[in-house]
């Protein structure tokens, strides 16, 4: 008898299907009624729950194939594109796989027809299972909870859109595989101890913990990971769409993150933005300027700007780090304690204060107040690079031959960036427009030593005023 | 001053990684947990377990171990003279942050850089410590990208070979002038020597993985590199070139661009305008054409414009192809596989369709339609058997037809 004979022409059939995933089972079923030539129209494919199509009502007990049936021939592409597709949640997938591997019998190579409307279509649910199930990878997100014995365990929630829990088990029984850890979906669940993967039916989100310690810092570094000055919602968007968000605890944080975003860059521009301006022609200019100057910080302190002292041409310029308490009071650079200091070494080693041109690396004093006291603070390179600008338009005007930097910032407001005293103490610098630039520790510095170490201290600092001296001497030959 | 906490360091060392493009967990050896004391797999594909509205994926922990720096690069938020917050991680902070993370699935392993605290080679001993912690205390099976120092110890970078999945240097820029003048500390031959000696050691470790079978692994998914756009004047004749180079000489897995953001207290020597985003995207184009789609050097360089730069308003293949109209129409029932990847709106997958495809049919412009995304943009470019451009491809307006039309920015998304 064969096969033929066993399969009247117009029966037809229903495959109750056990799991809406059993592949293996598909595969059997499809196995039996292709050996018994049953076409694809007279087989409905009912998934549990499911009523079937409008023939489902057929005959559910299926032919048994002959001994001496021919075989059923599928190929490994066939194989590995059905694994994933009969994981879709579309009720047709079975149907489709059935019709795909009966025309397979007569034309074996129908796959590599892409154009082919069965083809496109097998190809698209295997595409959008695998992406359902990479995106089940990225997007789970485990809470840790106590388990009764105090270990630590960790569930998660999750909502697949078909029906992959079952064959991702293995992913994540890899990746966790000395983890204590269940995951909740509501087409099933997994649970592994460590040893043994178990599974349970549908869950419910309230089934899942709320929250984790962890996830601030988890939010934290989200937000900061983030670059505002690159806003691409649509990019993001594409790869995590909106219907993921409501598992995943950063997400929260995207709509604040993009409506701040334009701020935020403003505030990063800003930051180093510098106005391009004309240069002052003249020192008054500069004078009047400088009073009105809101670069930085230090002129929202109500201290008003010291302009430099000398005439224009001046063959030496001092420049120091910026006015101190008394030289804000008299609106002159270098009267306080560290000018009178000054005054006399300049003397000593036989330097004219009166022709030299005397300035500031920052033209603001700035200070903390300490009650009645107003305690000098260090300017930050930032400062010094704003201010800048008013030093090199002071020597463009004078353009003395000898630059004299006292310490370390009036040696970044000349160079530009901070070197060590140590390093360029001594020797000349040559700077752009041919001056020549030398370096010195601060008067204030020699001030706030005591004993031995000032006396050495002041030695140097003696020597290097000697040596400027001599250079100047030589230039005005 | 007030001790940091975990939280506030975070979010300094995270800020400051956040310049970094290159955040891929893929192309490393598989491994996974099973039979271990800790956790962690890699499989092959990276995974991407979140995306920032910036577009760029999360897929790995990217922090600095501190953004302390004893280097003045104008390009850099964390040189030496910078005015921004700094922080410091212990190693064995970051290796329990990276665990916390990974346990709850949050990513795929740890890209850990640095800023360089009192020398090189201490920096790149902290960096190394934090990846042993990990690998060997606690048997993390996950994925590592450490960013080497060049200027440290080479014993102490091929220690961080055999902890790290990959390992990465970067170029900075893609000229010597531009690195003279904005990395003053760098050394364009210090940092290519750093290179080699990597690629040799990546090839050395594989080797001997082919005749000892435990032999260590070292830096499975290779080297990578990352070079700033926008930041000098070099060209993208320049840059695709120096990449080029780079891939050719070095076998780099990847070349990074990243374009030169308007970073908070920039240095006065830097543009203050941002490049267009789109330009860092052309070069990753260019970059595609040249790795995928069997494109030469020098035939990128002839899709850029009379400045050197590649267009901004299309892809450099549609450049090419207007550029060289005379190779089209291409018939996509004869011609090679070659030929069809030259054709603007053709990717390697469409390709691949058509040639199975044609096997069993000869094509008409609907079948074509139904592999490719958009049919109007390949068009022009090719004959089906019921369709021929005729003098489509070479009408002067062709360009404008084909170019994305010009959208409205969003003010507030």
């Amino acid at each position: 008898m064969t096969a033929m004979q066993r399969t009247s022409l117009t029966e037809h059939y229903a495959v109750h299907m056990p799991t809406p995933d059993d592949f293996a089972f598909w595969r059997e079923s499809a196995r039996d009624l292709i050996q018994c030539e049953v076409p694809p129209d007279r087989v409905s494919w009912i998934e549990p729950g499911g009523t079937g199509d409008l023939f489902g009502s057929g005959s559910s007990a299926l032919p048994e194939p002959s001994k001496g049936a021919k075989p059923v021939r599928a190929s490994k592409r066939f194989l590995s594109l059905a694994r994933n597709a009969a994981l879709h949640s579309d009720p047709q997938r079975f149907a489709l796989l059935y019709r795909l591997l009966w025309r397979l019998q007569a034309n074996p190579r129908v796959l590599e027809d892409k154009t082919d409307p069965d083809v496109r279509r097998v190809e698209e649910l295997d595409k959008s299972v695998r992406r359902d199930s990479h995106k089940m990878h990225a997007f789970v997100r485990f809470r840790q909870v106590e388990a009764e014995d105090g270990s630590e365990y960790y569930v998660a929630w999750f909502e697949p859109d078909h029906h992959i829990v079952r064959a991702n088990a293995g992913f994540f029984m890899r990746r966790f595989a000395n983890m204590n850890w269940s995951i909740l979906t509501p087409r099933g669940c997994l649970h592994w101890d460590g040893e043994i993967m178990r599974e349970s039916g549908p869950a419910q989100r309230s089934d899942a913990p709320d929250g984790d310690p962890v996830e601030d810092l988890w939010k934290s570094y989200y937000s900061s990971i983030f670059n505002p000055a690159r806003l691409k919602v649509g990019a993001m968007l594409s790869e995590m769409p909106k219907k993921y968000w409501k598992n995943m605890p950063e997400a929260a944080l995207i709509p604040d993150l993009i409506a701040g975003a334009q701020a935020r860059e403003a505030q990063m521009v800003a930051a180093g933005e510098r106005q391009i301006r004309e240069r002052p022609e003249s020192l008054e200019a500069i004078h009047d300027a400088i009073a009105n100057c809101r670069d930085c910080p230090i002129a929202e302190c109500g201290t008003r700007a010291v302009m430099g002292e000398g005439s224009v041409g001046a063959h030496l310029m001092i420049v120091g780090e910026q006015p101190g308490d008394q030289e804000d009071v008299a609106g002159r650079p270098f009267v306080g304690p560290a000018g009178q200091l000054l005054d006399s070494a300049l003397g000593e080693a036989g330097i004219d204060r009166s022709a030299a041109y005397v300035t500031n690396a920052v033209k603001h004093f700035k200070f903390a107040q300490r009650g009645k006291r107003r305690l000098h603070q260090t300017p930050m390179a930032k400062e010094i690079d704003t201010c800048r600008w008013w030093l090199e338009s002071e020597r463009a005007i004078v353009r003395p031959r000898i630059v004299l930097a006292l310490g370390a910032s009036a040696a970044r407001g000349l160079l530009g960036k901070t070197v060590s005293l140590k390093s360029v103490r001594g020797a000349p610098i040559a700077l752009e427009d041919g001056a020549e630039l030398w370096v010195t520790a601060h008067p204030s510095y020699l001030l706030r030593l005591d004993g031995a170490a000032r006396e050495e201290q002041a030695a140097l600092f003696a020597a290097d005023l000697t040596r400027v001296k001599a250079r100047l001497a030589e230039l005005q030959a | 001053m007030a001790q940091k906490t975990l939280l506030e360091k975070l979010e300094i060392l995270a800020d400051a990684a956040k310049y970094d493009a290159s955040c891929a967990s893929s192309g490393t050896a598989k491994k996974n947990s099973l039979g271990g004391k800790g956790i962690g797999s890699t499989e092959g594909m990276g995974i991407c377990h979140a995306y920032a509205p910036d577009g760029r994926c999360i897929s790995l922990l990217k922090v600095l171990l501190t953004n302390h720096c004893i280097f003045d690069c104008h390009y850099c938020i964390n040189r030496k003279s910078s005015n921004v917050r700094r922080a410091r991680f212990t190693p064995q902070e970051v290796a329990d942050l990276t665990l916390n993370f990974y346990r709850r699935n949050y990513i795929e392993g740890l890209f850990l850089s640095s800023g360089i605290i009192k020398s090189s080679n201490h920096t790149m001993e902290q960096m190394v410590e934090a990846a042993r912690i990990l690998r060997e205390e606690y048997d993390f099976r996950g994925y590592i990208h450490l960013k080497t120092i060049p200027e440290a110890d080479p014993e102490l970078v091929r220690q961080a070979g055999f902890h790290a999945d990959r390992v990465s240097i970067n170029v900075e820029l893609p000229t010597t002038s531009g690195l003279t003048r904005l990395a003053p500390d760098k050394n364009e031959r210090q940092i290519e020597g750093a290179i080699a000696k990597t690629k040799h050691d990546i090839i050395e470790a594989k080797d001997a993985r082919k005749r000892f079978r435990h032999a260590p692994r070292f830096a499975p998914a290779g080297q990578s590199t990352q070079m700033i756009v926008g930041a000098d004047k070099a060209s993208d004749a320049d840059i695709v070139g120096k990449a080029s180079r780079l891939y050719d000489s070095f076998g780099l897995r990847r070349v990074y661009y990243s374009a030169f953001s308007p970073i908070p207290d920039a240095s006065a020597v830097l543009p203050l305008q941002r490049p267009p985003l789109l330009r860092e995207h052309r070069l990753y184009q260019s970059d595609w054409l040249m790795r995928f789609y069997g494109y030469a050097p020098n035939e990128v360089c002839q899709a850029t414009e009379a400045d050197g730069n590649l267009p901004l308003d299309i892809d450099p293949k549609l450049a090419w192809a207007l550029k060289f109209r005379g190779t089209f129409p291409v018939d996509v029932n004869r011609a090679g596989k070659e030929m069809l990847l030259r054709v603007p709106g053709l990717g390697p997958t469409a390709v691949r369709r058509i040639i199975a495809a044609r096997r069993h049919r000869t094509l008409r412009l609907d079948d074509v339609a139904k592999v490719t995304q958009s049919i109007a943009k390949i068009r022009p470019f090719i004959t089906a058997l019921d369709w021929r451009p005729t003098t489509l491809t070479d009408r002067a307006d062709l360009r404008t037809l084909l170019a994305p039309k010009q959208e409205q920015l969003e003010l507030f998304a």
